[in-house]
């Protein structure tokens, strides 16, 4: 397989949503000696743009949108470690942590706003589901991302968004980070009520909004 | 007169479909997060793995629970008559519960509900004669939140006379919420015994009981509660994208229930229920409304019926975001095959917006569609001797029924006249009228009906109790007073 047509898989890999295929040409780069920035920015991210554009232009469906990232995933998490070796990072729009506050285990939500701003062009690490108040506020410090996404889906959760940026506060980081909130019951009042950056009411206006927090509109 | 009933699947279907629900609890099992319950299932027979929380549970344990499960019990009103019947193919109706919006006529924005919201709600849904029970149907918030549920439920307590549908949000609130039930029946027993009200508790899908639901259905069993089961596999997403394999795993967290709920307390009156949905694969969004929502429901309704057992579904709601064209054809898609699947209670009467919003105005459309559908299910009356040819031998070509003795003897039990909801004028009557749209006739209606509602009379010892108790709940958390707004 050529150079090309090995990053044309990769692309495809991530269309068609075939993890294993995806990780299996990750390994293949490495073996092969393909510069593993070049295999993410020429096969696998542009493989996921493909895919958000189809889901914007409605031939795709979250269940592609879903597992194009997944297959995404499953191939950084080989080039990662070779990336780091060479002491190369991606390009990318910014560094954004995620996760699900803690006491709410709804995954679904926070996983493909996760992967619209993976597809838009974002490194994102997600945390998971109730992740404590703590995990967040350390991955601020140590990972230093531009944006915060906290997700909570039940009325009784979604107090804890509030929480969050407090305990942000308390530890002198709430200036370097927007934060941004979602779930079901949050809206643009909530957000405003308890201090946060940024609102979007779907994963396709969290990309434009988390664009906008960081002046590339 | 044919049995009016509609059934999705056949007897072959059910059995692959509870094959594979027991096949399901025995492997992967169930995550159960109540330390109790876990301990329960392990004394009674299931593998259990302390690390995961995970239950094993055997088919014998289920089918044991099975025996012991009642098929049917009664919902009592507040004068201790049975109002509603869990059981057989009974159909009764609520509206859809513990919307965290609720509409205001005439806007297309939602926004907080507070309590002057609930109380007109409980007034309403009191006053409408088709609803059989009302609901804790908003979660006001003008309280404090850690006891917006038991709030509810004083509300209701206050304004109806009717079998209550509720839920606890926590493990604390459940045992104010019972002692709530027992002042108004006036002790354990009594509430025992003619059981007002009935809570639902939500596994999570796939397969999982919280602990705050587990608990809350284990505190059910032991006081004799009932409680239904609100499975929710969103298929697609949190369930497998078939019906078929959405209805198994509804069956499955079902069955999972009923063995903690009879290991708790054999005999404790359940009920198969759920509100699962097809999953909006653009947006990502539950739609209640959907048709394969309703199909996944009539099937598992049809499962719990093969058991034997009580049935209820949230159905008759729609997505709509204001009550327009699509409230009123999915809410009569959802309330018509509810009935004709003979599920015991149906909840969704005035619920808008994936069950997040409730409106009165679509509340009192609700109704018409209710009391339609209870006509269709009584069917076509065939039991005179002549069906026809005996009095259009009388009236014979002069073709005039309305003048016979025939006609004023049947019309009223044949027609349903519906409430002026429903617009059936001569266009030029209708105009005159103010040409208004049908959410405009509603909050006429809604007004009119809320305004004649009478309070039950409770006596005054239980009037201060339920003030004391909720009181008493509330304080730690900020509330000091109770609104004054009924008498």
């Amino acid at each position: 397989m050529s150079k090309e047509e090995l990053l044309a898989a990769m692309s495809e890999s991530v269309i068609e949503g075939e993890i294993e295929r995806a990780e299996e040409l990750a390994r293949r780069a490495l073996v092969e000696g393909l510069d593993p920035l070049e295999a993410i920015e020429q096969g696998y991210a542009r493989g996921i743009r493909e895919v958000g554009e189809r889901f914007a232009r409605g031939e795709y469906f979250l269940p592609h949108l879903a597992m194009g990232a997944e297959a995404m995933k499953a191939a950084m998490a080989v080039l990662e470690p070779e990336l780091a070796r060479r002491q190369k990072e991606r390009t990318t729009l910014g560094r954004v942590v995620i996760g699900t506050v803690a006491g709410d285990i709804h995954e679904i939500g926070k996983t493909l706003v996760a992967t619209m701003l993976s597809a838009g062009g974002f490194a994102v690490t997600d945390l998971g589901v109730d992740v404590p108040t703590q995990r967040f506020v350390e991955a601020v410090r140590e990972e230093k991302p531009q944006i915060l996404g906290l997700s909570a889906l039940l009325t009784t959760t979604m107090l804890v968004q509030r929480e969050v940026i407090a305990a942000l506060k308390e530890a002198g980081l709430r200036d370097q980070v927007k934060v941004m909130v979602g779930g079901a019951p949050v809206t643009q009042a909530w957000a405003d009520e308890i201090g946060a950056d940024g609102y979007a009411e779907d994963a396709i206006g969290a990309v434009q909004r988390a664009r906008q927090l960081l002046g590339l509109t | 007169m044919a049995t009016i009933q509609l059934r999705l699947l056949s007897e072959e279907d059910v059995r692959r479909i509870l094959e594979e629900a027991y096949a399901l609890l025995e492997e992967p099992g169930v995550r159960v997060y109540d330390p109790e319950a876990l301990e329960m299932l392990e004394g009674a027979g299931a593998r259990v793995d302390g690390e995961t929380r995970t239950a094993h549970i055997p088919a014998q344990m289920v089918d044991r629970a099975l025996e012991t499960v009642p098929r049917s019990f009664y919902l009592y009103d507040l004068q201790g008559r049975p109002a509603v019947h869990y059981g057989g193919d009974d159909v009764h109706f609520d509206p859809g519960s513990a919307a965290i919006y609720i509409l205001d006529h005439g806007s297309t924005r939602s926004r907080k509900p507070v309590t002057a919201d609930l109380v007109a709600l409980l007034k309403l849904a009191d006053v409408l004669k088709e609803l059989d029970a009302v609901s804790t149907a908003l979660v006001c918030s003008d309280v404090p939140r850690e006891v917006s549920d038991l709030y509810r439920l004083y509300l209701a307590l206050r304004i109806s006379s009717k079998p209550i549908v509720t839920g606890a949000f926590a493990v604390e609130t459940w045992e104010t919420m019972y002692r709530l039930l027992v002042a108004v029946a006036g002790s354990e027993e009594a509430l025992a015994a003619r059981p007002r009200a009935i809570f639902d508790v939500c596994p999570s899908p796939p397969l999982l009981w919280s602990e705050i639901t587990c608990r809350n259905l284990v505190d059910c069993a032991r006081h004799k509660v009932p409680a239904e089961f609100v499975s929710m596999p969103l298929a697609g997403a949190t369930g497998p994208a078939t019906l078929a394999g959405s209805v198994v795993q509804h069956a499955a967290e079902c069955l999972s229930g009923i063995v903690i709920g009879q290991l708790a307390n054999p005999g404790a009156p359940l009920v198969w229920g759920g509100s699962p949905a097809a999953f909006d694969m653009r947006t990502g969004t539950p739609p209640m409304g959907a048709i394969e929502t309703m199909m996944i429901d009539m099937a598992y309704a049809q499962v719990g019926k093969y058991l034997g057992l009580p049935t209820h579904a949230y159905m008759g709601m729609s997505d709509a975001k204001v009550v327009d064209a699509q409230v009123g054809l999915e809410s009569a898609l959802g309330t018509l095959l509810a009935a004709l699947g003979g599920i015991n209670m149906v909840s969704g009467a005035g619920m808008l917006d994936f069950e997040s919003c409730q409106s009165l105005e679509k509340l009192v459309i609700d109704h018409e569609i209710i009391a339609m559908v209870r006509r269709f299910l009584r069917g076509i009356d065939t039991s005179e001797p002549s069906l026809g040819l005996e009095i259009i031998r009388q009236v014979g070509h002069r073709g005039n029924f309305l003048v016979t003795q025939h006609t004023r003897r049947h019309f009223q039990k044949e027609l349903y006249l519906p409430s002026p909801v429903i617009d059936r004028d001569f266009r030029q009557a209708w105009e005159d009228k103010g040409g208004l749209d049908a959410s405009d006739r509603a909050h006429q209606r809604a007004l009119e009906l809320i305004s004649v509602h009478q309070p039950p009379a409770l006596p005054d010892e239980v009037l201060t109790e339920l003030e004391e108790i909720t009181l008493q709940a509330g304080r730690p958390y900020g509330l000091e007073h109770l609104p004054v707004w009924y008498g």
